[in-house]
This record gives C-alpha cells, structure tokens and sequence, in this order.
C-alpha cells in the first residue's frame, strides 16, 4: 500500500469500476490507483490471477486496464485525467469483429 | 554417443536415442548462440513443402503424421501438453499473382509426388470468405491444405529436454563444440574448457554444423534465411484457422510472420520488416490493426542451399552422423521415431540416403 507525501494540491477526478477517485494531476494512472489503494487492477487471461501494477515504465504488462471503453492499456503509461472511466480489465481483450464460429475452415 | 546440439533436432534425436537404449550426452551452445529453436514460427507444416524434391514432400507428410504419436508419447513421459492441433490451414494470396504462384507449385508437387503429397484446394475470394468471413477483401484467394496444423513450441522444446534427460541423456549447455579431431577409436570434442571422446557423434549444431561437418568427412552448405516475427497482446481466442505467416498460439498472442531476408547477418529486427509483416496481416485480418504488438524477434533457419535437410553418415569416419534441417517442428516426428533409433543402430537406411550432401557436389574434406 502506497502513501502519498504530500496532501493533493491539484486533485484529479476519475474512477475505476464504478468508484470514485482522486489523484495528484501529473499522476500515471497506474501511480493513481495504487495510492488510491487499488491493490490489484486485472485478472489474467490464463490463470484468472489477480495482479498490479509492477514495473511501472511500460514493460511488464501487469497494469493492464480498460480506459474510456478500449481495453488493454498500460495505465502506466497513461497520464490519469479527468472524468477518466477505468475498469479492471478482466481477462484477455476481444477484438471488436464477429468472431469467427469455429466453422470456417472445416470442410 | 553424443550430440553435438541441444535444439529441436539434437533434442528429439536424443531423446529417440534414449529411448531405443542408447543415453546420449547433448553438448550444447549458450543462451546467447544463434538458435533457430527459440525463434520459430512452431507450425507443423506440409503444404508447400518438397518443390521438385518429392521426397522431402514425403518425408513432411509421414513426420506430421506420426505427430500425433509423438505429442503423446512426450506427454507420457514428461505430463506435458505440447499443445498439438491439426486442423488444417491456409495460405492467402494478396494478389493474383501470388495465388497462381502458389497454385502452381501445389500442382507440381503433387504431380511429382504422383498425387502422395497431402490434397490441397485453391480457393478464389469469394470462397475464402466464405469459410472465413472475417478475411479482408484484399485476399484474392488462399490454399487449403487439411493437413497443417501447429504447437506451442516453447513447450515441444521444454518437452524433449525433459524427456531426454528423464531418459537418462546427459546435457550439458554452454558447451560449444569448437573442433572435432577423428582418433582411432571415435571423436576427440573440443571446447573451451573440455575434451571428450566419444565413439560416435551426431551433428545437430544448427547453423553450427555448416563449420564441423567438414572436420567428420561431411558438408553442410547453409544460405542465409532471416526470420522476423511479430507477437501481439493476448487476446480472446479469434483465430480459429491457422494459416502459413498468422497464427494465434494457444494462450492467446497473435504471431505474425514469414519474412525471409538473405543479405543480412544482423541479429536485431528490422523495422521496415515489421511494417511490412504487421501492413499484410492487416489486410488479411483487418481486425488485427486494433491490437497492440508487445514483442518482436529475430533468428536465423538452418536452410540448406535447396531448402531440403540433409541427413547423413560419414563415408570417411562412420560414427559421425549428420541431421541438419530447417523444419525442426514439423520433423521432430521423424528425428525422434525415425532417424533416431537407425542411428542407434549405427545406420541410415536407403530411403534417405536422398537426403545425402553429395548432392551438392561439393567437395567433403576434412
């Protein structure tokens, strides 16, 4: 669990999965969450395993969210905004298509 | 008997040899050493193969066959799934060039193989959106071949180690073989920091083995064939037909790839590559272009000078064997079924004897 140093002195607005939320402007996303107490931010596509933010510079893939309705971002990488919409990303993203039913290639 | 190799084809023919009494010791390179096994694309794979050589369109043919044979006797011994699927596969066509090109060679190999060669349809676009209506409409057609299919080959590679080792081969990583020297009673070994003698030896060093086959009385001549592929996020199970240059692997990645470059010996990828790869999957699969690529690598196939392996014994030093090849998924079933256990028995039956490098005319000095 992360504790800020400083009280916020330029609040952010945002929420994830439904609950509302404030961070430091300037924050990563993923910085946000945790200091919010956002502990774990995704289950995985194989397993179901919970998990969070772990690298936090974009190379571990572990803070995988769905921000503003596309799935799959990096909240590290994102700067956290007002009004941002964030959902735990569960499991692996959809792509938005048809999908195939499975009987395409058989004869 | 050692094996100078630790990949796809020095591991199944150890773990063949083990199984057919022989314990083996693996030599193997480093991490760092050019490994097509760690590189590959994983697709067990006939259609295409074997152009104006029939007998290697064969050889492909009975090696995915007995796959299944060889996925389960891996699982008996090591609990693993390999991840085994043959389903069938396709080949698309971005032009109609490229349709009539890959229709022609189909025909050729079938009529070379007197029609043993897997059966195959030519599809038009129409068609191929019928069987897969999420293909682009840039495909102008595909082939379909029924008998293609793929792996995890990570996991193939996990397995065979396991296995061999369970089995009582020996393996040995960081252990280069730098020279060979034929003594009265087999081979002295070289590295860095170790001499072995071994009564007989098989060459199984990949891209290695173009150096010491000379040094037996064999030859090995490579060409250069650089790979690059490209891995996307995870993602929901969406394709259901695996084709020659996309597949989505078992856990959910999108690979993508087949590019082939033959001037370059650098090791890291290009980006004009991936452009290339990343444009000619999208227009196959317009979906793709919402996906994220995470990874991209690089390796180097083991491709001989015509494409087709090369399995010999010495003429000169009979306890050296060879086995060099670039399909090292697709032929796991027959180093490991069929190769391995003539080389137990100090032999190689006739029917390879096409797969000799005498084919090549080159001169075999030691």
């Amino acid at each position: 669990m992360l504790n800020r140093l400083r009280d916020l002195r330029d609040p952010v607005h945002f929420s994830f999965d439904g609950v509302p939320m404030q961070a430091e402007r300037g924050d990563t996303l993923a910085v946000a969450l945790l200091a919010a107490g956002v502990n774990h931010v995704r289950r995985t596509g194989i397993s179901g395993a919970a998990r969070g933010p772990y690298c936090l510079m974009g190379v571990c893939f572990e803070c995988l969210v769905t921000v503003d309705g596309v799935q799959n971002r990096q909240a590290c990488l994102i700067e956290v905004d007002d009004e941002m919409d964030v959902l735990s990303q569960q499991g692996a993203p959809s792509l938005p298509m048809p999908v195939d039913d499975g009987e395409g290639s058989k004869q | 008997m050692t094996v100078i190799g630790g990949g796809l084809v020095g591991s199944a023919i150890a773990w063949g040899l083990a199984r057919f009494g022989v314990q083996p010791l693996v030599l193997d390179g480093a991490d760092l050493d050019l490994r097509a096994s760690r590189a590959n694309f994983a697709l067990v794979w006939v259609q295409g193969k074997g152009l104006h050589a029939p007998h290697y369109a064969m050889w492909s043919r009975k090696s995915a066959e007995a796959w299944p044979i060889l996925a389960d006797a891996l699982s008996d011994d090591t609990g693993l799934d390999v991840g085994l699927l043959q389903q069938g596969a396709f080949t698309f066509a971005l032009s109609d060039e490229e349709l009539d090109n890959a229709r022609a060679d189909m025909e050729t190999i079938a009529k070379e193989t007197a029609g043993g060669a897997p059966a195959f349809e030519v599809l038009d676009g129409a068609q191929t959106r019928q069987r897969l209506p999420h293909v682009g409409t840039d495909v102008v057609g595909a082939i379909y071949c029924a008998a293609d299919g793929h792996v995890n080959a990570l996991r193939l590679f996990h397995a065979l180690h396991m296995a061999m080792t369970k089995r009582g081969a020996a393996y040995r990583p960081r252990h280069a073989v730098r020279t060979i020297q034929p003594v009265a009673d087999g081979f002295v070994l070289k590295g860095d920091d170790f001499s072995i003698l071994s009564h007989r030896i098989v060459l199984a060093a990949g891209l290695d083995n173009e150096r010491l086959a000379p040094m037996v009385g064999l030859a090995c001549p490579l060409k250069r064939s650089k790979g690059q592929i490209l891995v996307t996020e995870k993602c929901k199970p969406f394709l259901s037909c695996l084709t020659a240059t996309i597949r989505q692997a078992d856990e959910g990645g999108i690979m993508i790839g087949d590019s082939e470059e033959t001037d370059t010996s650098a090791i890291a990828a290009s980006s004009e590559i991936s452009a290339v790869l990343a444009s000619r999957a999208i227009r196959v699969f317009p979906a793709l272009a919402d996906l994220n690529v995470v990874r991209s690598w690089t390796g180097f196939r083991v491709k001989t000078a015509d494409g087709v392996p090369i399995y010999e014994r010495s003429e000169r030093y009979p306890g050296a064997f060879i086995a060099a090849c670039h399909s090292g998924v697709t032929l796991a079933a027959n180093h490991a079924l069929v190769v391995a256990p003539q080389i137990a028995a100090s032999r190689l039956d006739a029917t390879l004897s096409a797969f000799s490098a005498g084919r090549f005319n080159v001169e075999q000095t030691s």
